[in-house]
Order: C-alpha cells, then structure tokens, then sequence
C-alpha cells in the first residue's frame, strides 16, 4: 500500500493558479469556494488520498504548499 | 485524526527552501517565474552554496528577483547582466554567480551582452526564462514571439515577413566555443520541474570546474500577457512553445 502523505497550504499566499490541481496524481486538491484576503480563491485539500508525492508543492509557483509523509514501515 | 499524525517534523518531505526568503512573490498566479526561482534556490541548497553564491537580477518581470532569493545579490542595467556577472565573477572567481534574465532582457536588449558573455567564456550561469512576450509592460512582442501569436503590438498575429523571425537565441549561444552546457527546460509539470533543478545544480557544479559559461532557458508561460488561465497557458506552450523551442539538452560536454 502507497504510503500516506499530507499537505499543509499557506493560505494567504496562495493565488489560486489551480496548476497544483492538475500535478496530483490523485485529486486531493480542490479551490476553496472562500477566498483569501488578496480575494483570490485556495487550494483545499478535498479527501484523504494524498501520498506525499510532493508534486503539487513543486509545481506551485508561490511555494505556498508544505508535504509530509509517513516514513516506511521497516519489515 | 490518522492524517493529523503525519504532519510532525520527522515526515516532512517538501518545504520552500531557505535559500528563498518569506516575500510574497509579485508574479501574477501561475507564473512560472516563482518555480523558476524555487529550483534555482533549491540547486543552491543541495550543493550547500548559499554563502558563496551572487545572483544579478535583470530588468523586466523578474528585476525583484534580489528580494527573493536570499543570496547576495546585484541589479543590473536593463540586459547587462551578463557584463555585470563578468565583472563580479572575475574580481571573486571562487564565488558562484548566475544571472537570472528573461526574454526581452537577454534576447533583445541584451544580445550583444549575452552573446560575448558566451563567446568569451565566462564561468558564468545564465537563467534564460523565455515566454515569448514582454509581460512587464503590458504584452509587446519580443524578439522570442512565435510566428503567428497575437500580443499587443502583433494584434493580427506576428507576420514574419514584416515582423521577422523569432530568434532561437539558445542554439545560437550553443554554436560559440565559450560555452559549455546549454540546455533547455521547463518548469510547468512536476517532472520538469524537477529536471530544470538537475539541470541547474550540473550548471553550478561545472561552474566550479571553470570550464566556460553555462546557459539553461526555460521555456515559460505569461498567463496575463497571452491573456489565459494559467492551467490554459500551460497547455498552449505544450502545443505551441515545446514544437519550436524543443525542451532538451543542445550542448553537453563531452565525456
């Protein structure tokens, strides 16, 4: 099983580009309905499918986006 | 919460480097400024040069650059930055020193910087971001605008026979002997992203070798001058910018 991740998102510097929805391989990122106060809309995270692959905050233009990733279960 | 367990310290697998400082870019979103800058700042972290690193910021979009990259850095006049990196790197010739210019800085007033810069043979690494268009001052052609593409001083399109051609600058450096590894990437997509960092962190480790002047474009997008969303802009240069300007290595040294 893909080892689970999670992503934290600067929501003030965020732009709302969306390019970080499309480098997700599993759609964990969605644009919040809200806005920020520079009114632009977010990113969300939207389900728990997030593997921390790290492709959303390498691609995000503003740097806005944090991942984490649980280590590998030794066997 | 099981996914609250994940975010600790000991999982984390990506953060903006500290090799760029807290400013809020003032790039339009989607700009692929801000991935250009990050992966130059990353290269610089993983090889663990920040304190010997100096940038010369260009004119145009990217002239804040200095305020986001926390290495030292240096204006130049509007396409001189490669004289300036000429200047700095000969007088501290251990340090590192990249110039970071755009389409109309490098290819259009600064040509004859650029082209002696290479033909000399500066340890030097030039960022060349290319998005064809002028997108400080509102979307004026530049010398890389694609045949046919609309911008505000070619509404009908750019007409070659009366416009010109649009200049392949990147082969026409990689044609001088002073040049050692020149390269053409992107940054839109993870993947690429992620080999425009390699890319730059083997240009900053040949700089080291003195073995002549690095030159690395980056094929970008202006989603506000090529009046499109960003997800648009990017799918637009896959249609239209990779067919002309194709991503890959055009000089690389030889083994």
């Amino acid at each position: 099983m893909a080892r689970k991740g999670d992503v934290v998102i600067n929501i003030e510097r965020c732009k709302g580009c969306e390019i970080c929805l499309s480098a997700c391989p599993n759609e964990v990122l969605a644009l919040s309905s809200e806005v920020n106060s520079k009114g632009y809309h977010y990113a969300i995270k939207v389900n728990s499918e997030c593997i921390g692959c790290a492709n959303c905050a390498v691609v995000c233009p503003d740097a806005v986006i944090t991942v984490y990733r649980e280590k590998a279960v030794k066997k | 919460m099981a996914e609250s367990n994940i975010i600790s310290p000991e999982n984390l697998v990506y953060e903006k480097t500290s090799v760029m400082t807290d400013r809020i870019l003032h790039y339009c979103p989607g700009c692929g400024h801000g991935t250009a800058h990050r992966m130059l700042a990353e290269a610089i972290d993983e090889l663990g040069i920040q304190g010997d690193t100096i940038g010369v910021a260009p004119v145009g979009c990217s002239v804040l650059a200095y305020y986001y990259f926390d290495v030292d850095m240096q204006e130049a006049a509007h396409g001189r930055a490669p004289a300036v990196a000429t200047g700095i790197k000969r007088m501290l010739p251990e340090r590192y020193v990249f110039t970071y210019q755009g389409d109309g800085d490098l290819a259009a007033i600064g040509t004859a910087e650029t082209i002696h810069a290479c033909n000399r043979g500066e340890n030097i690494l030039i960022v060349f971001i290319n998005n064809g268009i002028y997108g400080m001052t509102g979307g004026q052609m530049a010398p890389t605008t694609l045949p046919g593409m609309k911008t505000s001083t070619s509404p009908r399109g750019r007409d070659v026979a009366t416009m010109g051609n649009p200049l392949k600058i990147t082969e026409l450096v990689a044609e001088l002997p002073g040049t050692y590894f020149v390269t053409r990437q992107s940054v839109h997509a993870p993947a690429n992203a992620r080999k425009a960092k390699r890319a730059m962190k083997k240009a900053l480790e040949y700089q080291k070798l003195k073995k002549g002047t690095c030159f690395i474009e980056i094929v970008s997008n202006c989603p506000s001058g090529w009046k499109m969303t960003p997800a648009q802009s990017n799918k637009w240069m896959e249609e239209n910018m990779f067919p002309f300007y194709p991503l890959g290595d055009i000089k690389v040294p030889e083994q």
